[in-house]
């Protein structure tokens, strides 16, 4: 690992020791942060890490509970965005955050425009916009057009003018290239290294690690709220930035084997779902994948990198708008929840508290909701065949207390996760996807789902299991498709040599890493090795 | 140091402006086509009186029209400011019949009346604080909290007087109401003005400086636009909005003081429905009741397209006076629509 950064001349942004609380948790853990005029400085760390959090605290939205902000080698108590702003920090958001139904020019200026004896005077308004517009090489915008006429990309160049117009000396920029293509990107990467050769301090947030790497000149990363150390990019390799994020060593990932033994899966079957081409703009790019009866099928990747985007095509919780879906070999439309359930598809978001469970509802009700909705409204199901299912899978899955009558909402997280699971599972599903069916509950009802998943695939049900835990995909998956920057990159045999390290590896390379080409397949060539 | 040359030839860039055209014209101010929609049909209905009734385009109709609607006018003008950053008021009718009673009741008991005008235009400012600080910092809905601010102001009215209150004609209060002859035009043909409807016109004229040219303005513009936008731009949308609903407030009370001054009388039942004939005045002078976008000057249109189709149904005779509140809800319906349609043209 890399030593820490010596001590440059002066920081613009200093943060010390900051602490945020929210009710249960703790967002973020005496969090040390600096920002130098002059560099473009990387926020990273996965969802919930805190970075969105730090960011705040420094823009005013969120106050501190303990620590110190300076600002210039000033204590300030940043109390909003116009204060932030008067402190000369600037934001620009993912979803940019202008006005659009005024113009171009109007948003630049709003707050800044010039004032003369009859109130704002618009001709030296729009010149000045057009300046504003000029430094950023904007200089053909009409600032007197709508800015709905401008593409998001511009737009956010817009919102950029409109910080420097506040004579900002720091320049945040949060996701900013979340919905940009790769021309885009490169057009806001010029503008970013012009502000920074003039002295503006830029902090950048991105999921993105090429991106990452291309820009930035220094790194600080969080992991659960709290500070893991502060690197020069070119210092920190991708695998070890990796390893810091998810907080395993990377020796110690590499140690992690596969305990999953290489199983026969009769591959020479139709695959239950076959996908080809299977995209939608701006989530995944058009992606290939089959799956098999009894194969347990992980997704790997970052938060961010398309894994949940996959899944939601697979099931029909988004709508894809490219490629086939063939399901037992037929062409089918799978375009909205119905459709996938009808194809005996069940999927289990991520977000167990809003797409999952039925807060006030009972256990009975939640383990029958899923049931019910496939029969329809129509026919509803009888006191009998409810109890059946509702008994059934209490036991089965071990959802403790085992009271149908009680609501869902009083169940530890692991328990709700079982009743999750019921429900996909009493709508006897021959595919099953789990997104992340094992955040955030405790190890034994972990091992448990853990268990299940192993026993449903053993009864010919095919498992898509997604999860952060990339041990967890190893241990559990017969095959793994690596997905990074909404794009499947590799699709892993699993088999002895395949660690979480090598995953790691192939999502920092994106290439075929030595001494693992007997488990090493791509997409392309899959057919021929087997 | 990389230059920017990339952003050049981007598709979704910016068109050239070399295109030209009025199409093209009307397509970046697609805005204002609502507000020009009023003004037609304000001129249609000029046209059509003229040639069904006559004597539409003469001194005193006109100046009758301003006279009998300048208390219409004002309040549409407050309730442009409220309904372009996306809230709403619904007490200025009620307020207006509390003020006013007020007022009279006050002169009445001879209070100089003078500080009783000024005390008129401050209830309404104190109710459009309350109504204020109920929706910015008790984070209660506009409509509902202007809401409850109308019932307040009516059962207060109500409280004070339940017959109508005579004022005195001789009360300097009525002298606002004096009409002054510009034009003295043949018989009764004479183009006369109150300072009522002087009040009127530096009020609206007051609005266009303070939306267009003070930062205020803009700001109130931007809240429409997307709150969320003008908080994280750093722009004051709190003490704004505050100010918003004290500005139709205040109108509401300088409304009463105009109407009051014409009619020379208060009754706790003045009022009911003007909050709704003059949203309804915003919406046809092209306001966008989600806010954002519109104008002053459409309002006064919006206020007086309804005024002048008071005086064309009176004028035919014909026409029973009931049927007034439907071609309303008709002109309304239609303008709504023409909004949908242009809002859905400056999606694509």
């Amino acid at each position: 690992m890399t030593a820490p950064v010596p001590p440059a001349p002066v920081p613009i942004v200093e943060m010390k020791s900051i602490s945020i609380s929210f009710p249960g948790v703790k967002a973020l853990d005496g969090v040390d942060f600096r920002l130098f005029p002059g560099e473009v400085h990387t926020l990273m760390g996965e969802n919930g890490a805190g970075k969105s959090t730090l960011i705040k605290a420094l823009t005013g939205v969120y106050r501190i509970d303990d620590g110190e902000i300076l600002v210039g080698g000033q204590s300030r108590r940043l109390t909003g965005t116009a204060d932030a702003q008067d402190a000369g920090i600037s934001t620009v958001y993912q979803e940019v955050n202008l006005c659009d139904n005024l113009t171009i020019g109007e948003n630049v200026m709003l707050g800044h425009e010039t004032r003369g004896r009859f109130g704002i005077n618009w001709t030296a308004t729009h010149r000045a916009a057009v300046d504003a517009l000029e430094k950023l090489g904007l200089g053909h915008l009409n600032p007197r057009q709508p800015l709905s006429t401008l593409s998001l990309a511009v737009q956010q160049l817009v919102a950029i003018s409109r910080a420097m117009v506040a004579k900002s000396t720091v320049l945040i920029l949060d996701e900013p290239t979340s919905s940009l293509d790769a021309n885009e990107v490169e057009g806001l990467f010029a503008v970013i290294r012009r502000l920074r050769d003039q002295g503006v301090a830029i902090l950048f947030v991105s999921h993105f690690l090429d991106q990452v790497y291309a820009i930035s000149d220094r790194m600080t990363v969080l992991r659960n709220g709290q500070y893991q150390g502060e690197y020069l990019t070119r210092e920190l390799p991708r695998a070890a930035l990796i390893a810091t994020m998810i907080g395993k060593e990377v020796a110690s990932l590499a140690s992690l084997d596969s305990e999953r033994a290489e199983r026969d899966h009769l591959h020479t079957d139709e695959p239950i779902l076959r996908a080809e081409g299977l995209g939608r703009k701006g989530s995944i790019d058009p992606t290939d994948l089959e799956l098999h009866r009894g194969e347990v099928v992980g997704f790997a990747g970052l938060l961010g990198s398309g894994r949940t985007e996959l899944a939601r095509l697979l099931y029909g919780a988004d709508k894809a708008d490219e490629g086939q879906v063939y399901f037992r070999g037929k062409k089918v439309d799978i375009s909205t929840p119905t459709r996938g359930l009808a194809h005996k598809i069940a999927f289990s978001s991520e977000n167990r508290r809003d797409e999952g469970i039925v807060r006030d509802l009972s256990v009975r009700e939640n383990l029958v909701l899923a049931v019910q909705a496939k029969r329809g409204w129509a026919r509803p199901l009888s006191k009998r065949d409810k109890d059946a299912i509702v008994t059934k899978y209490l036991a089965e899955l071990n959802v403790r207390p085992a009271d149908p009558d009680r609501p869902i909402r009083n169940l530890s997280g692991g328990n709700q996760q079982k009743v999750l699971l019921g429900r996909w599972l009493a709508t006897k599903p021959e595919l099953l996807i789990l997104d992340e069916p094992t955040r955030g509950i405790d190890v034994g009802a972990k091992a448990e789902i853990q268990e299940q998943v192993a026993a449903l695939a053993d009864d010919g049900v095919a498992v898509v299991f997604i999860s952060s835990e990339l041990e967890e995909v190893v241990r559990l998956s017969d095959r793994i498709v690596v997905l990074k920057d909404h794009r499947k990159i590799a699709e892993i045999i699993n088999g002895p040599g395949v660690t979480a390290d090598l995953i790691v590896n192939t999502i920092a390379e994106e290439g075929v890493p030595a001494g693992a080409d007997a488990a090493w397949s791509t997409p392309a060539d899959r057919e021929v090795s087997e | 140091m990389s230059t920017v040359t990339s952003f050049d030839n981007r598709p979704t860039s910016v068109e050239p402006k070399r295109e030209g055209g009025p199409a093209r014209w009307l397509k970046a101010h697609l805005g204002l086509l609502p507000t020009f929609a009023a003004l037609l049909i304000f001129l249609a209905m000029i046209v059509y009186g003229e040639i069904a009734y006559g004597r539409i385009l003469q001194a005193s109709t006109v100046s009758n029209l301003l006279i009998n609607n300048a208390h219409l006018v004002i309040l549409a003008v407050g309730l442009t400011f409220v309904i372009l950053t996306g809230g709403i008021d619904l007490s200025v009718g009620a307020v207006i019949a509390f003020s006013s009673v007020a007022g009279v009741l006050l002169t009445n008991a001879g209070w100089n009346p003078w500080f009783v005008i000024v005390l008129m235009v401050l209830i309404g400012s104190l109710f459009g604080l309350i109504s204020g600080v109920l929706i910015q910092f008790f984070d209660v809905q506009p409509f509902i909290a202007t809401l409850a601010m109308m019932f307040l102001a009516r059962g207060l009215a109500s409280m004070l007087s339940t017959t109508p209150e005579r004022l005195a004609d001789e009360s300097p209060m009525r002298g606002l109401a004096t009409q002054f002859k510009l034009v003295d035009g043949p018989r009764v043909n004479d183009l006369v003005i109150t300072p009522g409807v002087i009040i009127a016109v530096v009020v609206v004229l007051v609005a266009v400086f303070l939306l267009h040219r003070t930062r205020f303005g803009r700001t109130v513009y931007a809240i429409g636009g997307s709150e969320q936008s003008s908080t994280l731009m750093g722009l004051p949308v709190v003490s704004t909005k505050l100010w918003v609903y004290v500005i139709s407030g205040t109108l509401a009370g300088v409304a009463a003081v105009v109407y009051t001054a014409r009619l020379g009388s208060a009754q706790n039942i003045t009022g009911i429905g003007w909050e709704l004939d003059a949203i309804a005045a915003t919406v046809i002078g092209g306001t966008l009741l989600m806010g954002g976008a519109g104008f002053v000057l459409g309002s006064v249109v919006g206020a007086l397209v309804l005024g002048l189709m008071n005086v064309l149904i009176t004028r035919d005779g014909g026409i029973r006076p009931e049927t007034t509140t439907i071609i309303t809800g008709g002109i309304l319906l239609v303008f709504v629509l023409l909004q949908r349609a242009v809002a859905s043209r400056r999606r694509e």
